[in-house]
């Protein structure tokens, strides 16, 4: 068996220059200590080149390195959601490390290799590639989580989630030993050509639902979202806001990819267990979010809130459902970066000011953050013109389609909830006098990111063809 | 495959049963005179100063885990040392890569100072 | 019953004999000595079922390393008064109790009794694949990517580990 490497490397070369660029901020760090400023440059120029790599290699599928992993449109596409997130991301948390004193190049290191993991998640076509994938991810994000050491929730937030994450860890392990157990292969692509032969195995189907439990904990989804509001609440700002972006949107990746590519389940019990968690975490995550003070636990509910979402497109499970997932993922992520940057801004160096008190009168002090604010509100209700509202429509669609119209009827209802505690948001800004000054002192580069965010949310609102030909391609 | 491995069996079995044999007639033959001197905890000669169960310093779990992940990198050389020849210079290359990423990772640690006792 | 049996019976009864005194042992320290009994007893139980490469790294790995991380945790924490260890049963705990033993009976009901699909040819695979030279084989070759994956993710976690117990950072 001869294999070539050298076309592997190629059509791996996105992974691989993210990886390298993880290296190279290692060796940068170990020659120079103390070496922010430069890493923050580095890894900006590495996710740029990855992103180069990524349209250089094209959108035919090819497999490589013995059908580990697969390089095509699914790959491009969510690598492509992960570039540009850790993008906005890193470029947003320079001023924010800095002010809460916690510059240290090891936070781009980390976010970097955290992304290369979501990478091996688009790629996957094994479920060790699967496993390896979702770890590298987890293990950088435990740590970014506690990246204030001097903070006790910070810590904390970074033992939860390191504690409960490993347990979810141990359910994903168990589980794909059942499932080569039953097969004989970890390999998705053959798992999916003999699917029907195991399908009525009991082995099989414990190893299907413990992948469904690991998988439900790392898009937080009801009911293994219980560390979701603490972990939010306590990491820093903009680790947060990576973990409700790429994280999120990476642990859909494998999900769907194991799920929907791999597992033809529809109309079987796994269709209505899915179907059950997504009413959960919609019913759940939406009411709960009204009861927030906090801003940070309040998004967090609502990342529940929105898990359970997506999971409608996965529970429907038809070619509607696959491309409303993807449409979902794109106007969530890139709205959840903004949301968060801005609350990255307007935190003060203590970890106080993230409360919606906070924020009243916003809108007389910061008139352009206030009303890309709200744009980001109105986008998580899923009200037109924004994208959030086609992402909605999208996955709804596809469950009246698939006959599941009580979900989506729910699905309806729960968003009418969440326009409460979105808009009380925008109210506050706008209708109230504020007590104190916000200071916020917001650098060109996090400006910058927060108005190409909303770009976003509202190219893709009133032009949704751009992703959705995007997304069509994929399936 | 298994008869290689009954020596090791035997020896554990045997190891075993010495150590709760000669432990426990120990205690059934020897005359038991207790007395506060004979009491306190065998220090080699020295007088206990306080108890041993003192709180540890994070230090030495950062090293600990140091080792642990250097271990772990161990363990796949053992695999790729028996098969070493059937693998080529493919192989070859293959653990160069693997063990110069970890050598970077060893480069930091050095660099940052983590394994010194500051 | 085939020596082989006999050895499983008989591992298998030491290792959950000495989990369930990692559990009920009021001192950490016993505990952890307990758990050695236990991860000994697996890699015997690894070596009767072929899998010799996986009981030699049960031994190195679990038994040495592993071990001495979980006794200095023991000592970082230093849990002094064993009595502090001493638990209180609340009806959430009971709760609990009761849905993982179903869950237990359920997987034990479903793995015992109603497996009869194992593929044919994997069980006589078995003697095979368990070698060390087959591993290093597979994994230099087949498992190649996952095996330079695995360097990264050893990598984060060194990062990791500084990141999180280096008391002087800069």
């Amino acid at each position: 068996m001869e294999n070539n490497y050298l076309a592997d490397l190629w059509n791996s070369s996105p992974i691989v220059c993210v990886v390298l660029t993880g290296l190279v901020l290692l060796l940068v760090e170990s020659v120079r200590r103390g070496s922010g400023r430069l890493s923050y440059a580095v890894s900006l120029v590495g996710l740029a080149s990855a992103g180069v790599l990524i349209v250089a290699v094209g959108d035919v599928a090819q497999p490589a390195f013995n059908n580990m992993i697969v390089q095509g449109p699914y790959a491009q596409f969510f690598t492509v959601i992960f570039l540009v997130t850790g993008i906005l991301t890193i470029l947003l948390s320079r001023g924010y490390l800095d002010r809460q004193g916690i510059h240290r190049s090891e936070y781009y290191l980390l976010v970097v290799f955290a992304i290369s993991g979501m990478m091996l998640l688009a790629y996957a076509m094994d479920l060790i590639v699967v496993f390896l994938g979702i770890e590298l991810m987890s293990i950088c994000l435990y740590i970014l989580a506690g990246f204030m050491r001097t903070r006790g929730t910070s810590m904390e937030a970074a033992l939860k989630y390191f504690l409960l994450g490993a347990f979810a860890t141990g359910f994903l392990l168990y589980g794909i030993a059942l499932i080569y157990g039953s097969t004989g292969t970890t390999n998705l692509e053959q798992i999916a050509k003999s699917f029907a032969e195991h399908s009525a195995s009991p082995m099989f189907l414990v190893g299907v639902s413990f992948l469904l439990v690991a998988f439900a904990f790392k898009v937080a989804a009801v009911p293994f979202h219980m560390w979701a509001p603490d972990v939010y609440e306590g990491a820093p700002t903009m680790v947060t806001a990576f973990m409700s972006t790429g994280v999120k949107a990476a642990g859909f990746a494998a999900f769907v990819a194991v799920f929907m590519r791999s597992f033809q389940y529809a109309g079987s019990p796994v269709n209505d267990v899915l179907a059950a968690i997504a009413a959960a975490s919609m019913i759940i995550g939406n009411v709960t979010a009204l009861a927030q003070v906090n801003l940070k636990r309040m998004l967090a509910y609502s990342s529940v809130a929105h898990a359970g979402y997506i999971l409608v497109g996965l529970a429907a499970g038809n070619a509607d459902g696959f491309m409303g997932i993807l449409f979902y993922l794109v106007a969530y992520v890139v709205v959840n970066v903004g949301a968060f940057g801005i609350l990255s801004l307007v935190e003060d160096s203590n970890g106080q000011k993230l409360s919606y008190d906070d924020y009243a009168g916003f809108s007389a002090q910061r008139p352009f953050l206030a009303a890309l604010m709200s744009i980001f509100m109105f986008s998580l209700a899923g009200i037109p013109p924004f994208a959030g509202f086609f992402g909605k429509y999208y996955v709804f669609l596809a469950a009246v389609k698939a006959d599941m119209i009580w979900l989506a009827v729910l699905g309806v209802l729960t968003s009418l909830v969440s326009v409460y505690y979105y808009l009380r948001l925008v109210i506050l800004m706008y209708f109230r006098e504020g007590s104190g000054d916000v200071a916020v002192r917001p650098t060109w580069a996090a400006m910058l990111s927060i108005g190409f965010a909303a770009y976003l949310v509202i190219q893709f609102g009133i032009f949704p063809s751009i992703v959705v030909d995007a997304a069509l391609k994929v399936f | 495959m298994l008869d290689n491995y009954i020596p090791i069996f035997l020896m554990i079995a045997v190891g075993v049963l010495f150590g709760i044999i000669m432990v426990k007639l120990n205690e059934w033959l020897g005359p038991k005179r207790p007395s506060e001197e004979k009491l306190t905890t065998y220090e080699s000669g020295m007088e206990p100063v306080r108890t041993a169960r003192e709180r540890f310093s994070v230090k030495f779990y950062l090293v600990a885990v140091l080792f642990i992940l250097f271990d772990i990198e161990v363990v796949f050389l053992y695999p790729w040392a028996v098969s070493f020849k059937s693998l080529g210079w493919l192989g070859f290359v293959t653990m160069t890569v693997f063990v110069v990423i970890l050598f970077l990772g060893f480069v930091y640690v050095w660099r940052k100072g983590a394994l010194e006792w500051d | 019953m085939t020596l082989q049996a006999v050895l499983f019976y008989l591992l298998a009864a030491v290792s959950i004999a000495s989990a369930i005194m990692v559990i009920t042992r009021r001192n950490p320290v016993t505990s952890a000595l307990f758990l050695v009994l236990n991860f000994f007893s697996l890699g015997g139980l690894y070596l009767t079922l072929h899998a010799q490469f996986i009981a030699v790294i049960q031994i190195l790995v679990y038994a040495g390393a592993i071990m001495v991380l979980f006794l200095f945790v023991i000592m970082l924490l230093n849990l002094g008064d064993s009595q502090s260890l001493r638990e209180v049963i609340s009806l959430r705990k009971l709760a609990g109790v009761g849905l993982s033993t179903a869950f237990l009976l359920e997987i034990i009901y479903i793995l015992g009794f109603r497996v009869s699909d194992f593929p044919a040819g994997e069980v006589t695979r078995g003697l095979e694949i368990g070698t060390v030279e087959y591993i290093g084989q597979k994994l230099f070759t087949d498992y190649l990517f996952p095996f330079e994956i695995t360097s990264i993710l050893l990598l984060a976690a060194i990062v990791g580990a500084v990141v999180m117990a280096k008391r002087k950072l800069d």
